[in-house]
C-alpha cells in the first residue's frame, strides 16, 4: 500500500520545484546584473584555502587516540608487535571502525526495512526478507569483530578514532534513510555508498590482519569481505531495477 | 478584513491543546514550497522563542504572574515546536542559515518601509544592510564549502551582493545602543515592529551560536563566530529601541499583540494550504493569549488596554521581494556608521573611536567574512559553473 501510494506521487513526477533560476525569468537577470557588478579579485578563493591550511598546520592534536590495552594478554601482544616494529593500534583502530560501521549498518537496515514493510510484492527491488537477511549479516560481522577484539585483549566498547570518523560519514546516509519522504530507490542509492565503503573496509582489514600474522582472523575477515561484495551486487541490482522501472525502460 | 484586537477572543487558553503527532507533522518542501513559506516559518519560530524568553524573564520578576505565564508559555512551547519542526531535514544547517538571512532582509525591509517613526525606520535600514551582507557572505560559504547555490533557497527574491561589509559592522557596545521610543506617545505599530524584529534577531543569534560548532571547517566556524557576534549587536540595538519604562504587563500585552499581528500576516499571504491552516489556528490561539494578558493588565494595573493596543491590526507584513527598496537603501546608506545613538557617515568616524579600535583588534589576525567571500560573485548554479567555462576556454 505504502509503495503504491509512493508510486502515485513519485519525486520524479512533474511538480512545482522552484529552486532553478528559470522559475524567475524576470528577477534572475536583475540578480545576475547586480552580482556581476561586484568587483572580483582574481584567485580570491585562495584566501579560504590559506585559512584552512593555517588551521591544518597549527592543529597537531588529532580527533582522539587509542586507549591502552585492558588485559595482560593485550599488553603482551602489544609488546610483541612493537618489538617486531609493528604498530598494533592501527589494526585495533581499523577493527574499531568496522565494529562501529557494522553496528550502524544494522540500524541503517532497520530504517530501510520500514520502507518496505507492508508493501505488496512488485517483483522489483528488495523484499522485506532480503533486507532482513542483509541486516542479519551486518550483525554477524559486528559480532565477528567484537569477538576478535576481546580475544586480542582490547575493549570493544571503545569508540576509536576511525570509528568516530566513520560515524561522521554515516550521518548523511542515516538522514536519507530515516526521512519518511524519501523513496526506497533513494534509500538504496544512499546505502550503496555505505556498502561499497564497507566492502573496501573489509578488504583492507583482511590485508592488515594477515600482515599482522593473525591468519585465522584474516580468513574470517576475508569471508566477511566476500559477503559484503555480495551485498554490493544485490543493492546495485535492486537500485538498477527500480530506477529502470521508474524510467519505464526496464 | 481587519482583525479587531480588542474584541476578537480567539480560542480560550484551556482549549488550546496539542498531541505529539500534531506538533511533528510533515515538513515543508525545500524544493517545491515558495521561499516565503519558509520565511514565515522561521519568522514565527522567532516570535515564539521570544515569547518563551520574555515569559521566563517576566516570571522571575513577578510572583503574581507566574501561574498565568506558565500556562500560556506551555502552549507557546508547543506552538514553537509545531512551527520550527516544519523545516525539512534536507536543509543543511547552512542552507537554513541562508533562509534566516532572507527573513532578516525581507521582513526588516517591510518594517523599514512602513515604520512611522523616522529614527526607528533609519535604525531598521541600518540593520538591514548588515544582514544583507551576511546573506552574501554565507552564500559564498555555501558555494565554496558545500558546492550549493544559495539561490535554490532564496528563489531569486533577494539579491546576493555585498551590503555594509561585515568586517566593519563590529562596533563597541556604546555605539550599538539607540534611543528608545516613548511608550506614552509612540504609535502602536512602532512598538509591534520593535518586538517583531528584536525577536527575529535574537532567534538568529541563538541559531548561529548553536550550529556554529557543528561545522568541521575552520572557515565556517570562524564565519559563524563572526556573524553571531553581529547578531548579538543587533539584539542589543533592537532591544534598546523599546522603551525600558514599559511595565512588565505592558510588555506582555505587546508581545501577544505582536504575535497576533505576525500570524495574521502569515495567514493573509500563505500559498501552502496545509501551512495556512496552521497559521489560522495560531491566530486563534494568540488571540486567546492576548485576552489573558489584557485581563491581567487591566486587573493589576487598572488601565484600559486600549491605551496601548490599536483598535485594528495594521496592514499585514508584505511577504514579497523588496529588491528595489533594498537597492535604494544600499545605494544611499551603505556608508553609514554609528556614533552613540546617532548615525554618521563613514568619513566622520574618528580613527580612535571606540568602534574603530574595537574592530581593529578583532580583525587584526584576519577577517573570516572577507576571507570566505574574497573574489566571490554569485552566479546561477554556483561559482563552479564559471570554473567549468574557464576550463573549457583553456582547453
Amino acid at each position: 500500500m505504502e509503495r503504491e501510494k509512493r508510486q502515485g506521487s513519485a519525486p520524479t513526477d512533474l511538480g512545482m520545484n522552484r529552486t532553478g533560476v528559470s522559475t524567475s525569468p524576470i528577477d534572475t537577470p536583475r540578480m545576475v546584473d547586480a552580482a556581476m557588478s561586484v568587483p572580483v579579485i582574481a584567485e580570491g578563493a585562495g584566501e579560504m584555502v590559506n585559512m584552512r591550511r593555517m588551521y591544518v598546520e597549527e592543529s597537531p592534536e588529532p580527533i582522539g587516540s587509542m586507549p591502552p590495552p585492558v588485559t595482560p594478554k593485550g599488553m603482551a601482544k602489544t609488546a610483541v608487535q612493537a618489538f617486531k616494529g609493528h604498530k598494533p593500534t592501527v589494526l585495533l583502530d581499523k577493527m574499531g571502525e568496522r565494529l562501529a560501521f557494522e553496528r550502524t549498518g544494522t540500524r541503517l537496515y532497520d530504517a530501510m526495512i520500514v520502507k518496505v514493510v507492508g508493501s505488496p510484492e512488485t517483483g522489483v527491488g528488495p523484499r522485506h526478507a532480503d533486507l532482513e537477511e542483509l541486516r542479519a549479516e551486518e550483525l554477524r560481522h559486528f559480532e565477528l569483530v567484537h569477538r576478535h577484539l576481546v580475544r586480542l585483549g582490547a575493549d570493544p566498547t571503545v569508540q576509536t578514532p576511525c570509528a568516530d570518523t566513520a560515524g561522521m560519514q554515516a550521518m548523511g546516509v542515516l538522514q536519507v534513510l530515516t526521512d519518511p519522504r524519501t523513496t526506497l530507490s533513494q534509500c538504496l542509492n544512499a546505502i550503496l555508498t555505505t556498502e561499497l565503503a564497507d566492502t573496501a573496509g573489509w578488504e583492507l582489514l583482511t590485508h592488515l590482519a594477515r600482515e599482522a600474522g593473525e591468519t585465522e582472523m584474516a580468513d574470517e575477515f576475508q569471508q566477511a569481505h566476500l559477503n559484503e561484495q555480495e551485498h554490493d551486487r544485490r543493492v546495485k541490482t535492486w537500485l538498477t531495477e527500480m530506477v529502470m522501472t521508474d524510467a519505464g525502460v526496464a | 478584513m481587519a482583525l479587531d484586537l480588542r474584541n476578537e477572543r480567539g480560542v480560550a487558553l484551556d482549549k488550546q491543546r496539542f498531541t505529539w503527532r500534531e506538533m511533528v507533522s510533515p515538513p515543508i518542501s525545500k524544493l517545491d514550497d515558495d521561499a516565503f513559506t519558509r520565511v514565515r516559518v522561521i519568522l514565527m519560530n522567532g516570535q515564539e522563542t521570544e515569547a518563551q524568553r520574555f515569559s521566563h524573564a517576566c516570571a522571575r520578576m513577578n510572583r503574581a504572574l507566574q501561574l498565568p505565564l506558565a500556562r500560556v508559555r506551555r502552549v507557546e512551547q508547543h506552538q514553537a515546536t509545531m512551527i520550527n519542526w516544519l523545516i525539512s531535514p534536507d536543509h543543511s544547517p547552512l542552507e537554513t542559515t541562508i533562509a534566516y538571512e532572507q527573513v532578516a532582509i525581507e521582513v526588516t525591509a517591510h518594517v523599514a518601509e512602513h515604520e512611522p517613526d523616522p529614527y526607528m525606520a533609519q535604525t531598521y535600514r541600518f540593520g538591514m544592510l548588515e544582514d544583507f551582507d551576511h546573506l552574501y557572505r554565507y552564500s559564498a560559504l555555501l558555494d565554496r564549502l558545500e558546492g550549493k547555490d544559495a539561490n535554490n533557497i532564496t528563489q531569486s527574491y533577494s539579491d546576493i551582493v555585498p551590503g555594509r561589509p561585515t568586517v566593519i559592522e563590529h562596533r563597541a557596545p556604546e555605539d550599538d545602543l539607540r534611543r528608545p521610543y516613548d511608550r506614552r506617545t509612540a504609535d502602536a505599530l512602532t512598538k509591534i515592529h520593535a518586538t517583531l524584529i528584536m525577536a527575529g534577531e535574537h532567534q538568529t543569534h541563538d541559531y548561529y551560536m548553536n550550529i556554529g560548532p557543528l561545522f568541521a571547517d575552520p572557515v565556517a566556524r570562524q564565519l559563524y563566530a563572526e556573524i553571531a557576534s553581529i547578531e548579538e549587536q543587533h539584539v542589543t540595538q533592537y532591544e534598546s529601541i523599546i522603551d525600558p519604562d514599559e511595565t512588565w504587563l505592558e510588555k506582555w500585552v505587546l508581545h501577544e499583540a505582536t504575535e497576533v499581528y505576525a500570524y495574521y500576516s502569515c495567514l493573509q499571504s500563505e500559498s501552502n494550504p496545509r501551512i495556512k491552516a496552521i497559521w489560522q489556528r495560531m491566530v486563534d490561539y494568540e488571540l486567546g493569549h492576548l485576552q489573558v494578558a489584557v485581563e491581567h493588565f487591566q486587573n493589576i494595573e487598572k488601565r484600559d488596554a486600549a491605551e496601548i493596543l490599536p483598535a485594528t491590526l495594521p496592514d499585514p507584513i508584505a511577504f514579497r521581494s523588496h529588491r528595489d527598496f533594498v537597492r535604494k537603501v544600499l545605494n544611499q546608506e551603505v556608508d553609514l556608521r554609528a556614533r552613540g545613538t546617532e548615525y554618521i557617515h563613514a568619513s566622520q568616524e574618528d580613527e580612535h573611536s571606540p568602534s574603530v579600535l574595537y574592530r581593529s583588534h578583532l580583525n587584526s589576525l584576519g577577517s573570516p567574512s572577507e576571507t570566505v567571500a574574497a573574489g566571490y560573485s554569485w552566479r546561477p548554479g554556483t561559482e563552479v559553473t564559471e570554473l567549468m567555462v574557464a576550463t573549457k576556454g583553456g582547453a
